[in-house]
């Protein structure tokens, strides 16, 4: 068992955005009991003894923790690498020269699209001239920036124009993440999967991109996993490299398995080493010996780890099969008609999301709590990967 | 180099095949990365939103020297000396997949 390296701490679910390609689990009310600063000071001290350097702050919207600014000092006073991860719409000037002088290392700001009547409309509240603004502040008040898009039906024919929003506002690194199918977004998968069509027109120009832009920004793609013949690495193997804790401080290996039929483990009743060591939704697909068949006898086994549980449990009920993605899956099938469907001349042009909700307001007086209504209209929860 | 990607997909990331550094080139850590020790890993570690890095000694010395001052001239001068056991062509090769990977910056002065 290795040292994990990163923590991605999801400060709160609450959003003031409401994209449907959200990957936050769909019962959102379960998670109102955050984690107090005093608890994530623990947690954050606790994950440095384990090893880990890097600290991401997502959500939700991060931003709308208002001990933020006390957390990233905290992280950075312990010596990690910190990231936020944030729609930006909180960060006001203020703010975010406080983070700066607290250490925050690197921000990665989600824009829905790569102009205002799409971009708001994806976000489902108007967001976009705000992004564009904190964009600035970050670069001016000399951050590294990286523009966090993730990709869908609905605006992956615009890759082109986002790469030149990104290059306009001086990004160093952009990600365009071609949305993966958890939480939010599984629920409204067949209206955000793009099709074979799109996805070869967007790989074109990213290509193009890269070349013309290769001294100035980093371009970082997400495949398609649906499309591809081999399932992603997902998180380098399970429980291997990467803990997820979420708003109440339950401990994930990944920021998609709340859903999985594992014990709970939380950082309000063991130490996160014993977590890490000993608890079963840490254990229980750690390493290869849990492999079915086709994985256990595959040549790629460690290469890409069976893929993605969350997914094949999504898919198959069973968290336990090769990623349906796989081509030698059994259960291929269940990809190849979510694929078929979404290139079928007889699809809709649009058919109906379902935006996530902005979460539960936290009573009012509790640390970190609910944000005067007038304030609630910020960032968006980048899709994590 | 042991690349250590900690995101949880497979992405396809920017590297810049035809890159090169000169002898005059100074390079230093580009702005989003940070070279930190690693307590429990007992060695120093390459810092990068997304990925970590994990250095040998070779590795950790040489980072050390990317401060924007030196020159890669001196900086493979300096390593000949320290060790001397590493052959002047793999500095260049480590500083130029470095740089490749926009982990490094070079400026001439």
């Amino acid at each position: 068992m290795d040292s994990p390296f990163g923590l991605l701490a999801e400060l709160t679910y609450r959003c003031p955005l409401a994209c449907a390609y959200c990957s936050n689990p769909l019962n959102l009310a379960d998670y109102r009991d955050e984690l107090t600063t005093d608890e994530w000071r623990r947690v954050l001290a606790e994950a440095v003894d384990l090893g880990v350097l890097q600290c991401h702050l997502s959500g939700g919207e991060p931003l709308l923790r208002r001990d933020l600014v006390e957390i990233v000092a905290d992280a950075h006073d312990l010596g990690l690498y910190t990231n936020l991860i944030t729609s930006a719409l909180g960060l006001s000037r203020p703010r975010a020269e406080q983070l700066r002088a607290a250490g925050l290392d690197h921000v990665q700001i989600s824009i829905q699209a790569d102009e205002p009547t799409r971009s708001d409309r994806i976000a489902g509240t108007p967001s976009f001239q705000r992004k564009i603004e904190a964009m600035g502040l970050v670069k001016e008040l000399g951050w590294p920036l990286t523009v966090n898009v993730v990709l869908h039906r609905l605006n992956i024919d615009r890759v082109a124009d986002v790469l030149a929003l990104a290059e306009r506002v001086g990004a160093d690194r952009v990600e365009l993440a071609n949305t993966q199918y958890y939480g939010w977004a599984w629920r409204n998968r067949d209206a955000l999967l793009p099709s074979r069509a799109q996805l070869e027109a967007a790989e074109v120009v990213v290509r193009a991109a890269r070349e013309r832009l290769r001294d100035r920004m980093d371009i970082i793609y997400v495949l398609p996993d649906y499309y591809s013949r081999f399932p992603k690495p997902c998180m380098s193997g399970w429980a291997s490299r990467q803990l997820t804790v979420t708003p109440n401080g339950d401990v994930l290996p990944c920021p998609a398995a709340h859903s999985l039929p594992l014990p709970r483990a939380s950082v309000r009743e063991d130490p996160l080493a014993r977590i890490w060591a000993e608890s079963p939704v840490m254990t229980a697909f750690r390493g290869t010996d849990w492999m079915p068949e086709p994985c256990r006898s595959c040549p790629r086994r460690e290469l890409d780890f069976g893929g993605c549980r969350c997914q094949a449990f999504l898919l198959t009920g069973d968290a336990a099969r090769t990623d349906p993605v796989c081509h030698l899956s059994p259960d291929h099938a269940l990809v190849a008609r979510a694929v078929e469907a979404a290139n079928a001349d007889s699809r809709a042009d649009e058919l109906p999301l379902v935006p996530r909700p902005h979460g539960v307001r936290r009573p009012a007086g509790v640390p970190g709590g609910a944000e005067p209504a007038s304030r609630r209209t910020t960032t968006a929860a980048p899709q994590r990967r | 180099m042991d690349l250590t990607p900690t995101g949880a997909t497979q992405t396809s990331a920017t590297t810049r095949p035809g890159v090169t550094v000169s002898d005059a080139d100074r390079p230093r850590l580009a702005r989003h990365v940070r070279l930190t020790f690693s307590r429990t890993r007992q060695c120093q570690v390459l810092l990068h939103p997304e990925t970590v890095v994990v250095l040998n000694g070779t590795g950790a010395d040489i980072l050390e020297l990317c401060d924007g001052r030196h020159t890669v001239a001196e900086i493979v001068t300096e390593l000949g000396t320290r060790y001397q056991s590493v052959p002047d062509d793999e500095v260049r090769q480590f500083l130029t997949r470095l740089v490749a990977r926009r982990w490094l910056e070079v400026g001439d002065g």
